[in-house]
């Protein structure tokens, strides 16, 4: 596999051309913008909550191919999933995304699809494009109305 | 006779072509290919003589200037204040003390707003911008409106990216106090009529700063024939450092205005009841300057004037020419900015793809172009798209980097589309 199969898994793409709970939710309980004002990109989030889960999520937004796949790989996880769960997850996806390998890592297996994402780690400059998801979400099931900013 | 001119004409493009020989960066490999450097407009290259004169100030003559009896300081200041002797002489100015170091044209236009606002704006005044500046021609316009109760107005550009002449002659009008406007568009490579510009501002009273950045890696900047107020580029556009800039002004307003930063080397007298100020160009001088930097401006501006421009403007017109002709060859292609006049600059996007996408895989092919705003929001808004991929042109520059620019943007296509 050459370096950008590895950045620009058939995942990766899969999910870009076809990003998954991509909409609005009517009503929905959270709302969180996140951007990334050094790239321009910027998504949107809807999240239901049934008690300590999240119930139902979307998004919406433009952004590049890793934003988006990052977006939808995490809603697809991220739906049906408890808040504390969620929280751990971030942790895990971070730690692979911007860990520096010295430690043992993230289990990329218990990761799943996620680990799809492992390649961005290899580019710097395209991590934050890859964490805008995952910083809107934490920021919806915690409760924050402001607009998220990676920056 | 025609022969004759033929081979002169080709013996200067070997002139031309050879240039790329005395910049060490191009000489590299990145991701393992050769690099193709396409991000001038974002910072140029520079030439080993300019890297020679900073090494060679550094290491023999470095001292603060102004301020010493000693050798060393009398060779720092000879060496800074010819650098703006050559300045002048590059952009004609009529005399060097018009010539304003600052740290770039972000620094210099933020000098004129402030110290030409507060003599200058007040409610009711308005500042005349167009939509095609860098946000470094906006913001400290809008910071100084904020402050002065003036208001910013913006002339609107036409689907070619070009300024709406009548719309700019409309919003011009005895309000207006100063316009402020780009020479050569970053984003969209348009070159703006700054003479009719100029003309016309100067007939409702206003004056004029030109923004400078990219059109003084290319042409020929003559500030007395262009007759405006105020003229601003960077070093580094230019094939010097970063960190130095130039702002030309004309003595009566750079004498009337107050200064901008106050400090050391500006000031003539000083008490705690009153200080006076230095005279031009020392008293928008505040602090030690950053002397390497106008000593590798100095070698630039030396290097730019043994450039034959008109055979320069061959050259990157041939160059603008052929990555035009060959972008249109690819499905998806849209180009962001398609004036008659124009700079070697080309915006665009392929398909759907988003900009950083491009970035990351024509890097993996050797190839540096900028992808984003271009530090020009509104442009993107006028053009209705989040973001372009754009690659710049410079001397060193040749048909063979627009090549593998269309060997990556290929591989591109073939992964998303």
């Amino acid at each position: 596999m050459n370096e950008l199969q590895e950045l620009y898994r058939e995942v990766i793409l899969d999910h870009n051309r076809q990003p998954r709970n991509f909409g609005t939710l009517a009503n929905a309980d959270r709302v969180v913008e996140g951007v990334n004002p050094l790239c321009g990109d910027r998504m949107k989030l809807y999240v239901n909550l049934d008690g300590e889960r999240v119930s139902d999520i979307r998004f919406t937004g433009a952004g590049c191919a890793i934003s988006v796949a990052s977006s939808s790989l995490m809603t697809e996880k991220a739906k049906g999933t408890s808040i504390g769960e969620l929280r751990s997850l971030f942790d895990r996806v971070h730690e692979m995304l911007t860990g520096d390998g010295s430690g043992a890592g993230p289990d990329l297996e218990e990761l799943d699809k996620l680990a799809a994402l492992s390649g961005v780690r290899a580019y710097p400059t395209r991590v934050k494009c890859a964490t805008l998801a995952w910083h809107a979400l934490i920021g919806a099931i915690s409760g924050s109305q402001d607009r998220i900013s990676t920056e | 006779m025609s022969a004759v001119g033929h081979v002169a004409r080709s013996a200067r493009s070997a002139g031309i072509a050879a240039r790329r020989a005395d910049f060490p960066a191009l000489h590299q490999q990145v991701h393992g290919k050769p690099l193709a450097y396409l991000d001038s407009a974002a910072s140029a290259q520079r030439p080993q003589a300019v890297i020679d004169a900073m090494v060679a100030h550094e290491r023999r003559n470095h001292a603060n200037v102004h301020r010493g009896v000693h050798q060393l300081s009398q060779r720092s200041t000879d060496a800074y204040e010819g650098a703006r002797e050559k300045v002048r002489r590059y952009i004609n100015a009529s005399g060097s003390d018009e010539i304003i170091f600052t740290r770039g044209t972000t620094e210099a236009i933020n000098l004129v707003a402030s110290s030409f606002g507060r003599m200058r704006l007040g409610p009711g005044d308005e500042v005349l911008v167009t939509w095609m500046e860098h946000h470094s021609n906006i913001v400290p316009w809008q910071m100084i409106c904020e402050q002065t109760g003036a208001r910013l107005v913006a002339a609107p550009i036409t689907d070619t990216g070009e300024l709406d002449p009548e719309a700019f002659h409309r919003l011009l009008c005895d309000r207006t106090r100063i316009v402020a406007a780009v020479h050569v568009s970053n984003a969209l490579g348009t070159i703006n009529p700054v003479r009719e510009m100029i003309e016309a501002a100067h007939g409702v009273g206003a004056a004029v700063l030109l923004d400078g950045a990219q059109a003084t890696p290319h042409m020929p900047i003559d500030v007395q024939a262009l007759d405006c107020d105020f003229y601003a580029f960077s070093g580094h556009k230019a094939f010097g450092p970063t960190g130095i800039g130039v702002l030309y002004g004309k003595r009566a307003l750079l004498d009337a205005m107050p200064p901008y930063q106050g400090g050391g080397e500006m000031i003539r007298t000083v008490t705690f009841e009153k200080t006076t100020y230095n005279s031009l160009p020392c008293k928008y001088e505040a602090g030690t300057q950053n002397i390497t930097g106008a000593v590798g401006l100095g070698a630039a501006i030396d290097y730019l004037s043994g450039i034959d421009f008109a055979e320069l403007a061959r050259h990157e017109a041939d160059l603008l020419d052929y990555a035009t002709e060959r972008l249109l060859e690819l499905p998806g292609i849209r180009l962001i900015g398609t004036a008659g006049a124009k700079a070697s600059v080309i915006s665009f996007t392929l398909g759907n793809i988003h900009a950083h996408d491009l970035g990351t895989v024509v890097d993996m092919e050797g190839v540096a172009i900028r992808t984003g705003h271009h530090c020009a929001m509104p442009v993107m808004e006028r053009f209705g798209v989040p973001a372009t991929a754009r690659a710049s042109f410079a001397l060193y520059n040749d048909r063979g980097d627009v090549d593998q620019l269309l060997a990556g943007l290929s591989r591109a296509a073939e992964i998303f589309l």
